[in-house]
């Protein structure tokens, strides 16, 4: 029987051997042609980057620089060294640095143990407890803008890093636990059991069993917080402003500033400042980058 | 005292995600949902008002242009995103050469930030120097593209780059979900004298309903608190012909100072997601329950 499937099957791939030279070349044509729309406005960033304002007016969108000119890049990172109004990216750039490592590790742990207890250490009514937390991955953030700016400032703590990393952590809890959740649920159960019964506690098989392991699953936590830290702009603009902004405020001020002539230049040199971390991410990580975002957004 | 210590630790070391969240999430929910039946104006006032917020809400033009274009890029941004993300997916799942690379391509702006997208799509379509201008010397001298200054047009600009950051995201949902699908369903189909295009269309994406559902759920989800893009592309303009609901809640909170009309105009956005994520969360979790 599957031997006279097979065959039939391979008569009829014979068959429609022209049909299918003519069907590939469109379909690689059409697959070339979203590339190009895809990579249209990096390509545009990069290259007006690297052109004078010059240029910029006289040729196209398209057109080749005249040569690697990386003084806009320059201008976007350490400014022109003169005093006010001279905004650059350089002190933003270490503000999120500042706000996105302890952000990530603290919500990547804190989501490692409730995945952990949610998984191997069930009681009565988890299941409830998961949604409850998991609600949170969905809220709109403006339902809770007007407290949490009301909380930053009784805390003392508005308008600097230490807030945005507080804010950045609790609302990160929800889909690190997730993550956690759903890849705990795969490891057998029994593993954990048999621990228990040698006498070892709570932090024991944490640390020997599920810890060790957990490479994959903390990889693609460390990813997505990353990125979703780095791009923020709602907690960013709204908790912070002048010297506490992270990258993205700054970046967002850099551009609207209408202080003097529109530097396109200096403007595409920025925006591909303040985009390379997560992009370097994407391009070494990107399979643990689609992963995160796959069962972030999938899995219930 | 040890002996409970033991017995209740893994509940306390679920206690501060907990308390975190319930504070956090429920407890300012509720606290902007009390604050949005009070007449707040600069600082928060605790005297009820009743629905007076979410009259006043209804009855401003600013919020119907909002809604009204949160209505228009949801519906345009949906379309364009499954489209073309399911157009992606079915011509890469064709055991495609350079797939790898191809997929790179498509899913790359879902690592840019939408104010590194909205800062690239607003030099690219401005008028002056943008793909007007490169249409124009290319020779068609008479080619205008102003979308991003025309009151009319500019919601389009939103939607043009929301789905460029979007629907490789879609494509790798599908992708995904054709992947998991076993060849041999594809095969037997095939056997039976159907077409590429009718295994598609009459097999395929039929069972693809979960994924059609999650791109759903999703994509409304991104639209309903898109916020960045627009500060990034138009802030709101030309006028106020772009605004937003997420927009329009920070500019009356920060800027306008109504701390009780934002909080109204929240808790509205806060009901429209609900009303798409709880059916999605219990469907999900129903599934999850019956494997």
């Amino acid at each position: 029987m599957q031997d006279k499937i097979h065959s039939s099957y391979k008569q009829l791939e014979q068959r429609s051997k022209y049909t299918n030279m003519f069907l590939r070349w469109f379909l690689y044509l059409v697959l070339i042609l979203f590339a190009l729309y895809f990579i249209f406005p990096l390509y545009v960033m990069i290259v007006t980057s690297l052109k004078t304002m010059e240029e910029i007016r006289q040729g196209t969108l398209l057109t080749w620089p005249s040569g690697l000119n990386f003084d806009s890049w320059a201008v976007a990172w350490g400014g022109r060294g003169y005093g006010a109004g001279d905004t650059f990216l350089k002190p933003y750039f270490w503000n999120s640095i500042k706000m996105v490592v302890p952000a990530v590790f603290f919500s990547t742990f804190i989501g490692a143990m409730t995945g952990y207890v949610l998984t191997k250490w069930r009681f009565k009514g988890d299941q409830w407890v998961f949604l409850f937390l998991l609600f949170g991955c969905f809220i709109p953030f403006q339902a809770i803008l007007l407290p949490m700016a009301r909380t930053l400032g009784v805390l003392g703590i508005s308008n600097s890093v230490i807030g945005l990393v507080l804010v950045h952590t609790v609302y990160g809890i929800p889909f690190t636990t997730l993550f956690f959740r759903n890849y705990y649920i795969s490891v057998p159960t029994e593993l954990v059991k048999a621990a228990r019964i040698d006498g070892a506690g709570f932090f024991k098989i944490f640390f020997k069993i599920l810890l060790p392991i957990s490479a994959p699953i903390i990889v693609v936590t460390v990813i997505w917080q990353f990125t979703q830290i780095w791009n923020d702009f709602l907690f960013g603009s709204t908790f912070s402003f002048g010297e506490a902004a992270p990258i993205q405020v700054a970046l967002n001020n850099m551009v609207l500033s209408s202080t003097s002539v529109k530097e396109y230049n200096v403007d595409m040199a920025s925006a591909i400042i303040a985009g390379v971390p997560t992009l370097i991410v994407y391009v070494l990580a990107g399979k643990y980058f689609i992963r995160g975002l796959t069962s972030g957004a999938v899995k219930g | 005292m040890f002996k409970w210590l033991e017995k209740n630790l893994p509940k306390i070391v679920m206690a501060p995600a907990v308390g975190l969240i319930g504070w956090f999430v429920y407890g300012f929910v509720l606290w902007t949902l009390y604050i949005s039946f009070t007449n707040s104006k600069i600082l928060p006032k605790y005297e009820l008002w009743g629905v007076g917020q979410y009259v006043k809400l209804w009855g401003s033009r600013k919020w119907l242009i909002a809604v009204d274009n949160l209505l228009i890029f949801t519906a345009l941004f949906l379309i364009f995103c499954v489209v073309i993300g399911i157009i992606l997916a079915i011509f890469l799942d064709q055991k495609i050469r350079a797939e790898g690379v191809l997929r790179t391509i498509y899913l790359y702006p879902m690592a840019l930030s939408f104010i590194v997208t909205g800062t690239a799509w607003k030099w690219i379509l401005n008028p002056t120097l943008g793909i007007q201008k490169m249409f124009i010397d290319w020779g068609f001298e008479n080619f205008t593209f102003d979308w991003l200054v025309n009151r009319e047009m500019a919601i389009y600009t939103i939607v043009i780059a929301g789905v460029w950051q979007s629907a490789g995201f879609v494509m790798a949902l599908f992708l995904a979900g054709l992947r998991s699908v076993e060849d041999e369903i594809v095969k037997a189909a095939k056997i039976d004298g159907a077409n590429l295009f009718t295994v598609y269309w009459k097999i395929l994406l039929p069972m693809m309903r979960p994924v059609f559902f999650t791109s759903f759920v999703i994509l409304v989800h991104i639209s309903i608190k898109s916020y960045d893009l627009i500060v990034a592309l138009t802030q709101g303009g030309p006028g106020i012909s772009t605004t937003m609901p997420a927009l329009y809640m920070t500019q009356t909170a920060f800027h306008k100072s109504q701390v009780g009309l934002s909080a109204a105009s929240a808790m509205m956005m806060f009901m429209a997601v609900a009303a798409v994520i709880i059916p999605y969360l219990y469907s999900e979790l129903r599934r999850e329950n019956a494997r």
